[in-house]
C-alpha cells in the first residue's frame, strides 16, 4: 500500500474545496442554529439558491459576474423570508419540517422540464466560472500543479481556495464580531430563553428572521464557491444529505463557537478521506479478501460513508450534543 | 392494569393477523382473473454519448404498462414487463427518471400503443437523444381524468394516512418528530419484499433452501403481515434501545430529533447496501390488469389495497376510541403529566405507540410497494408526510388522516393544472399556507403553540 500518496491525498483534503465549502455552510448553519437555536434542516437548499443565483444571471441572464454574485446573495436572502415569514412565530420543529420540504422542492424546481431555458433542468448550467478564472488578478496558471510540502493543487482549484478561504476566515470574523455585539447577544438571549427576551421588548421574531436571512446568505456563498469550482450545476448534487453532512460537521465541532465549523469540517473530511484512500488503495488480494467477506466495492465505499456520518450523528447527538470541544454551559442542543 | 395492557397487545396482533387474513383471501379471489402467461412488451433504452459518440444504455428508467404496472431498466437499459394477456397495452416512459441530459428524440411519441400477442413478447422502441426535449403540454380536463386522478388521490391518500397516523402519534406522546419514519415505511416494503421471496427464515441466506414457509418465499400476503410484524419489532426496539434510554437521560428533543435524523441516514445506506439500488417488483400480483369501474381504472390488487387500508384506519380510529389503551394514548398525547398521575403507565403506551405506529408505516410501505419496491421511497415521500401531518396538526390522529387524504387528492389532481413532475411542490405550498393562516391544523385546536 501506498502510504506516502495516501497520506499526501489526505493532507490535501484538509485545506481543499470540500473542507472549506462545507465549513461556509456550517457556519451559516452555526449563525442559525448555534447562536439563534433555529432548526434549518434544509441548508442545501441555500446553497442551491446562492448557486443558481450566480450561475442563472451569468448564463441565462448573461449579466456581469460582479451582478451574479449578488443575485445568488439575493436568492438566498429570499428563500430564508419564504421560509421563516410563515414559520418563525411557531415552535421550533415547524421550520425544522418546512426547511427540509422546501430544500427537496427547490431540487425539483430547478430540474423541472419546463425550467429547461431557464436552469437546464435535470443537464444544470455550465461554462458560467470562466470570468472567476479570467480575472487579471488570478496569480495561478489553472492547468499547472502546485506543491507546497505535502499539499498539492491543481492552479485552478488553487485560486478558488484562497478566495475562498479568505472570504471564510473573514466571514468568520464577522460572525465573532456580530454574536459578542448587542444584536449578537440579544439573538443568544432569544435562544436560551424566548420568553425573557420579549418581555425585555426584543422583538424575537425580526431577530430570529435576521439570523436565518444572514446564515442563508453564507450558506449561498458556500454554494457559489462549489459551483464556481466544479465549473457546472447539477441540481442533483443539491441533495438531503448534503444538509446533514453540514450538521454533523457543526456538531463535530460544536455548535455556538467561532471556529467550530472549520474545525468540524477539517476533522470529517480529512477521516472520510482517509478512510476512503485506505479502503481504494488496498493492493487487489487484500480488496478481494475484503469484497468476500463484507462486499466492499469502490460503490460500496461511499454507502459506508454515509452509515458512518448517520451513525456519528447519532452517537454526537446522543453523548455529546455540545460536541467534541463544546461546553455544555455555552451550547448544547438543547430544547428552547 | 398489566393482564390489561397484555390482553391489548393480543388484541393488536389480532387485528393485524385478522386484516391479513381478509387480504389473503381476497387477494387468492383476486388472482384468479390474472392469468399470467409469457407474453410482455420489452426493449432496451440507449443514447449516444455526446463526446465519445459511443452508445450507452440508459439505466433505471421507469417504463409504465397501463393497468399492468411498471417496471425500470437494468444497467444494459433492457426492461421487460409481462402483460397477463394479449391485447392493445398504452406503454408509457416516465421522463422524469432519464438520466440527465438525455430526453426523448420525440415526445410526441410517448406514451405509445403496443399490440402484445399469444405468447409472443413485444418490442417497444423509445429512441432518445442527449440534449433537446420538446416542451411537454399539460392535457386537457375531461370528466374521465377528473375521476382517475380523484381515485389515485384517494389511493395515495389512504396509504400516505397510515404513515402519517403513526408519526403524529409518536410525536403527540413524546414530543419528538422522527425524522427516521419514512425508513419504517421502507422498512416494511423491503422486509416484505424479502419475507416474499426467502421465506420466514431464508431472509438469513443460508436457509433459503428450507421447504416453504420458512424458505423460499411465502405468498405476499402472509409476507405483508411478517413485513408489518417486524416493522412493530423494529419500532419496539429503536424505542427500547435508543429512545427511551435518551430520554431517560434527560437528551433534550431537539437532539433527539437529530439522532432520528442520524438514524434515517443510517437506515437508508443500509437498505441500499442490503437491497441495492435498483427497483424491484413483489412476487405476487406484480402483472395485474386494471378493471373499468365507471370513468376509473384501477388494478384488482389497488382495490383490495385500499379497500384493506380503510379497514385498517378503521381499526386503528376505534382502537384510539374504544379501548383502555386507544384512550391512555389519547391521554398522553393530551397531557403527559397528568396521564401520568392518574396512573397511566407512559412508558408502556409509548412503546405500543412506537410499535403500532412502526408497523403501520410498514403496512403503508407495502401498499405503496404493490407498484414498486426501492431503498428510498420513503424518503421520497416524506415531504407528503409531512405535509399530512402539519395539516392536520402535530399530534393530531384524525387531523393526520384527513390531512393525508386531503394531500393525496390535491396533488393528484393538481396535475390537471401543472407537470405530474413537480406536483410533490403543491404539497410544500399547502403547508405553508396552513402554517401561516391556522397553523394548529384543520382538526387542531386553537392553542399557542409559538
Amino acid at each position: 500500500m501506498d502510504w506516502g500518496f495516501i497520506l499526501e491525498r489526505t493532507f490535501s483534503t484538509m485545506f481543499g474545496v470540500e473542507v472549506m465549502v462545507f465549513a461556509m455552510a456550517a457556519v451559516g448553519l452555526n449563525v442559525q442554529f448555534g447562536y439563534a437555536g433555529l432548526l434549518n434542516f434544509g441548508q442545501v437548499g441555500f446553497m442551491a439558491a446562492g448557486a443558481y443565483g450566480l450561475g442563472v444571471s451569468l448564463s441565462y441572464f448573461q449579466w456581469n459576474f460582479v451582478v451574479g454574485i449578488l443575485f445568488g446573495v439575493v436568492y438566498s436572502i429570499v428563500l430564508a423570508l419564504i421560509l421563516g415569514v410563515p414559520t418563525l412565530r411557531l415552535r421550533a420543529d415547524y421550520l425544522a419540517i418546512v426547511t427540509i420540504a422546501a430544500s427537496e422542492t427547490i431540487r425539483l424546481f430547478v430540474r423541472w422540464r419546463q425550467m429547461k431555458e431557464i436552469t437546464g433542468a435535470s443537464e444544470g448550467i455550465g461554462g458560467f466560472a470562466d470570468p472567476f478564472y479570467d480575472v487579471a488578478i488570478n496569480p495561478f496558471n489553472p492547468g499547472q500543479r502546485y506543491e507546497f510540502g505535502p499539499f498539492s493543487y491543481l492552479g485552478r482549484d488553487l485560486w478558488v481556495l484562497t478566495v475562498g478561504w479568505i472570504l471564510l476566515i473573514v466571514i468568520v470574523l464577522l460572525v465573532k464580531r456580530m454574536m459578542s455585539a448587542p444584536w449578537g447577544r440579544a439573538l443568544k438571549a432569544i435562544r436560551e430563553d424566548e420568553d425573557a427576551a420579549r418581555a425585555l421588548g426584543k422583538n424575537a421574531y425580526m431577530y430570529k428572521l435576521q439570523a436565518l436571512m444572514l446564515g442563508g446568505v453564507i450558506g449561498g456563498f458556500a454554494g457559489m464557491l462549489q459551483v464556481i469550482q466544479k465549473g457546472s450545476i447539477q441540481p442533483d448534487t443539491f441533495n438531503p444529505v448534503i444538509t446533514f453532512t453540514i450538521w454533523a460537521i457543526l456538531i463535530l465541532g460544536g455548535p455556538g463557537r467561532t471556529w467550530s465549523p472549520i474545525i468540524g469540517s477539517m476533522i470529517y473530511w480529512t477521516l472520510i478521506s482517509f478512510l476512503e484512500n485506505v479502503l481504494r488503495g488496498l493492493p487487489d488480494n487484500q480488496a478481494d479478501a475484503l469484497e468476500d467477506t463484507i462486499k466492499l466495492s469502490d460503490f460500496n465505499v461511499s454507502q459506508v460513508r454515509f452509515i458512518l456520518v448517520g451513525l456519528g450523528l447519532l452517537l454526537l447527538a446522543r453523548f455529546r450534543p455540545q460536541g467534541i470541544f463544546g461546553s455544555r454551559e455555552e451550547m448544547a442542543l438543547d430544547d428552547r | 392494569m398489566h393482564t390489561g395492557t397484555r390482553w391489548h397487545y393480543t388484541l393488536l396482533i389480532a387485528l393485524l393477523a385478522t386484516l391479513a387474513g381478509a387480504f389473503v383471501g381476497t387477494t387468492a379471489a383476486a388472482q384468479s382473473d390474472t392469468d399470467p402467461n409469457d407474453a410482455g412488451v420489452f426493449g432496451q433504452l440507449s443514447f449516444e454519448d455526446e463526446e465519445s459518440g459511443e452508445d450507452v444504455p440508459a439505466a433505471g428508467v421507469t417504463i409504465e404498462v397501463e393497468g399492468v404496472g411498471s417496471a425500470e431498466t437494468d444497467e444494459n437499459g433492457e426492461f421487460r414487463i409481462a402483460v397477463p394477456e394479449p391485447g392493445n397495452y398504452i406503454v408509457a416512459l416516465d421522463v422524469e427518471t432519464l438520466p440527465d441530459g438525455v430526453n426523448l428524440r420525440n415526445p410526441d411519441a410517448n406514451p405509445l400503443e403496443a399490440t402484445v400477442n399469444q405468447g409472443r413478447d413485444r418490442r417497444v422502441l423509445f429512441p432518445l437523444v442527449f440534449g433537446e426535449a420538446e416542451e411537454s403540454t399539460v392535457g386537457a380536463i375531461t370528466f374521465r381524468r377528473v375521476a382517475q386522478l380523484t381515485a389515485e388521490g384517494l389511493k395515495q391518500g389512504l396509504y400516505l394516512a397510515m404513515a402519517a397516523i403513526g408519526l403524529t402519534l409518536i410525536f403527540g406522546t413524546t414530543g419528538l418528530v422522527n425524522f427516521a419514519h419514512a425508513e419504517l415505511v421502507t422498512f416494511g416494503m423491503l422486509s416484505t419484499y424479502f419475507f416474499n421471496f426467502y421465506g420466514l427464515a431464508g431472509v438469513i441466506g443460508f436457509l433459503a433452501p428450507l421447504p416453504p414457509p420458512f424458505g423460499g418465499g411465502v405468498n405476499l400476503a402472509l409476507a405483508a403481515v411478517l413485513g408489518m410484524l417486524s416493522g412493530a419489532l423494529l419500532g419496539w426496539a429503536l424505542n427500547r434501545f435508543i429512545f427511551r434510554g435518551a430520554r431517560r437521560a434527560g437528551v433534550s428533543l431537539i437532539a433527539q430529533m437529530v439522532m432520528t435524523i442520524g438514524l434515517s441516514i443510517v437506515m437508508r445506506y443500509v437498505f441500499v447496501y442490503v437491497f441495492r439500488g435498483a427497483p424491484r417488483s413483489f412476487g405476487d400480483y406484480a402483472a395485474q390488469r386494471a378493471i373499468s369501474l365507471g370513468p376509473v381504472e384501477l388494478t384488482p390488487k389497488d382495490l383490495i389495497a385500499m379497500g384493506l387500508s380503510v379497514l385498517i384506519l378503521v381499526g386503528v380510529a376505534s382502537y384510539l376510541e374504544l379501548t383502555r389503551m386507544g384512550k391512555a394514548m389519547r391521554a398522553v398525547s393530551d397531557n403527559r403529566d397528568l396521564a401520568e398521575s392518574t396512573g397511566i403507565d407512559v412508558e408502556r403506551v409509548i412503546s405500543l405507540v412506537w410499535m403500532s405506529g412502526a408497523a403501520l408505516a410498514a403496512a403503508s410501505g407495502v401498499f405503496f410497494g404493490l407498484d414498486q419496491t426501492k431503498w428510498d421511497f420513503g424518503f421520497r415521500i416524506l415531504l407528503l408526510i409531512f405535509a399530512s401531518v402539519t395539516l392536520g396538526g402535530l399530534g393530531r390522529p384524525y387531523g393526520a388522516l384527513v390531512g393525508a387524504l386531503v394531500v393525496g387528492l390535491t396533488i393528484n389532481l393538481s396535475t390537471l393544472v401543472i407537470d405530474a413532475e413537480v406536483k410533490n411542490m403543491v404539497a410544500l405550498l399547502m403547508m405553508a399556507l396552513i402554517l401561516m393562516f391556522r397553523p394548529q391544523g384543520i382538526l387542531g385546536r386553537a392553542e399557542r403553540i409559538g
